[in-house]
């Protein structure tokens, strides 16, 4: 089954095009990596995609157009991890994962035991347990990521979409994040689709890469496809050695002052 | 647990408000007025029904809605300085009040009327700007264009009043200030319109807790960022153009209870809304009061008695929390 299908999309601000006729189907259970340089449209199309951006043609999710969705339903649907969260509120660490109840709640409706546990179980996910009761601005910029990480597993959505969330984090909780959402496709079928410039890390979770530059897509498939060298160097203007890496996983290092 | 705290802080205030006034009536009186134990004088169950009780309720309701409509717009605008006046309500309805005034219409339904009118008017200058820009209302040119509505509010004010004989600008300028001093039981009904803003209010606290976090993040957990804000506008748009034509201009309740309140129960909106009911009410009722009885003859605004002891504890605990 399809979880995103996107049909000549186009998104401008103003007289900007940001994204022009692009078209994209990602399947259920899919782990895809949005690549390209910056200001591609990267985080573009992940918040069309979420449909907090106007845009024209046609983006379906799981076999419905997105417009036919409430807010809500969207919210049981997919959970997004933004690049930074407004850390202005005085809400604590576990209230904050817990508002990622409230589409399963309604207006009304108070958390009970369950959400409780599930809000605990997604902190200790993500190692921000410990946290619980500090507030979000007292903490560090990875320990924030995270706990919006958790916010969106506690969501229980089926699709999570993530805006870089490793670019705050260590190499251990890199990876742990990742492992952590290989683990929820594998196991509950979720499909995660992410932006990263980690190209890296893209290669190995990704089941698929889309390179991205200006606003079309210049190459999508699996790892070894989409990192070539030659294509590196014309996206990025950089030069770029691929080495084959262990189980046929691309590694990339872009070459100094070349 | 703390609304019961509120609730008995009310009950308390509006026992004290009732009982004590220039007149000579005790707390005793009340209380045999309710149970009907004894029998009191004529005077005294004439004095509290018709004047104590009326007034006791319309400072309650005033305090109760500028509580919430602060509370609701400092959540909206992401603005701990926002109040109900902030988008050009007060400055609106007060024109509108005072051309009715000048005009020679009686406060009630012409000045109240015309006050609603007026803010209304403004709330849509300053909306449909804001709101023409893309999607989303943008809150911050809805702050600015609410500031500027206000300044240039404050002039018209200003100008009506230069322009006016001399026989009104005392009424005027009283009302400008606060004052509760028209109460009578037909107010009740007019008052009880609030109610259902108040009811839209707490249904919506969940998405303005969300709405804290950011607008794209409360879009993606759910909310309809629109339509909560633009209901959460007329709601609170409506009961403060309510309050306002009853009570002229009564400041820093909006400003100073939603903040106090966060510093005690935290920022849970599910909380602070009936919090902020009972809160205000119960500070309006105790600032009417000092207001009554203060003065040795006559009384003065109650909205100098609110900013003479809202502003010193604002900044008390502004540097309390800062230490």
């Amino acid at each position: 089954m399809t979880a995103v299908s996107i049909s000549n999309l186009s998104v401008a601000f103003g007289r900007n095009s940001i994204l022009a006729e692009l078209d994209l189907t990602i399947a259920q259970g899919e782990f895809v990596v949005i690549i390209g340089p910056n200001g591609t449209g990267k985080t573009t199309l992940l918040r069309a995609i979420a449909g907090l951006l106007p845009s024209t043609g046609n983006i379906s999710l799981f076999g419905r157009p997105l417009a036919e969705y409430s807010r809500r339903q969207l919210a049981l649907l997919m959970a997004m991890v933004p690049q930074a969260t407004p850390t202005d509120f005085p809400f604590t660490v576990a209230e904050t994962v817990l508002m990622g109840r409230s589409p399963h709640l309604g207006l009304l409706g108070f958390e009970g035991e369950g959400d409780l546990a599930l809000a605990r179980r997604a902190m200790a996910f993500t190692g921000v347990d410990h946290l619980a009761d500090r507030l979000l601005a007292e903490l560090s910029g990875g320990e924030r990521q995270r706990v919006i990480i958790a916010r969106a597993i506690c969501q229980e959505p089926r699709l999570i979409l993530l805006d870089e969330p490793t670019a705050a984090l260590d190499p251990a909780h890199q990876v742990k994040i990742l492992d952590l959402m290989e683990r929820l496709r594998r196991e509950q079928g979720v499909t995660v689709v992410m932006v990263s410039h980690d190209l890296n890390l893209g290669a190995i979770y990704g089941d698929r890469l889309i390179l991205l530059q200006g606003g079309r897509i210049r190459a999508a498939g699996p790892p070894q496809q989409v990192l070539t060298e030659e294509r590196l160097a014309q996206c990025y203007g950089c030069s770029m050695v691929v080495e084959q890496g262990a189980n046929g996983v691309p590694r990339v290092f872009p070459v100094p002052g070349a | 647990m703390v609304l019961l705290v509120g609730l008995g802080l009310l009950v308390l205030a509006a026992w004290a408000g009732i009982s004590v006034g220039s007149s000579v009536t005790g707390f005793r009186d009340t209380f045999d007025l309710f149970t009907g134990r004894a029998e009191i004088s004529q005077v005294s169950a004439v004095i509290i029904r018709e004047i104590r009780i009326p007034r006791v309720f319309l400072a309650a309701v005033v305090g109760a809605t500028l509580a919430l409509g602060g509370l609701v717009f400092q959540a909206l605008l992401r603005n701990p300085l926002a109040e109900p006046y902030i988008l050009g309500v007060s400055g609106g309805s007060a024109i509108g009040a005072i051309l009715a005034m000048l005009a020679g219409f009686s406060p009630f339904p012409g000045v109240a009327l015309a006050a609603f009118a007026g803010s209304m008017v403004t709330l849509m200058l300053v909306l449909i700007p804001a709101a023409r820009r893309r999607e989303v209302i943008n809150r911050d040119s809805l702050l600015l264009g609410g500031v500027m509505m206000n300044a240039f509010c404050g002039a018209m004010i200003m100008f009506l009043i230069s322009i006016s004989r001399s026989a009104e600008v005392h009424h005027i300028l009283f009302w400008l200030m606060g004052d509760l001093s028209t109460s009578t039981r037909e107010q009740l009904p007019i008052l009880l319109t609030v109610l259902p803003s108040f009811c839209l209010i707490f249904l919506l606290a969940r998405p303005m807790n969300l709405l804290l976090t950011g607008r794209e993040n409360a879009a993606a957990m759910g909310v309809n960022v629109r339509r909560v804000t633009v209901l959460l506008l007329i709601a609170t748009t409506f009961m403060v153009a309510v309050a306002v034509c009853q009570s002229g201009l009564i400041g820093f309740v909006g400003l100073v209870i939603p903040h106090v309140l966060r510093l005690l129960i935290g920022p849970d909106h599910r909380l602070l809304v009936p919090a902020s009911i009972l809160t205000g009410a119960s500070f309006l009722v105790v600032c009417d009061l000092l207001a009554r009885t203060l003065p040795a003859t006559g009384e003065m605004p109650v909205g100098i008695v609110t900013a003479m002891i809202g502003a010193p504890l604002f900044i008390f605990l502004l540097w309390r929390a800062n230490r």
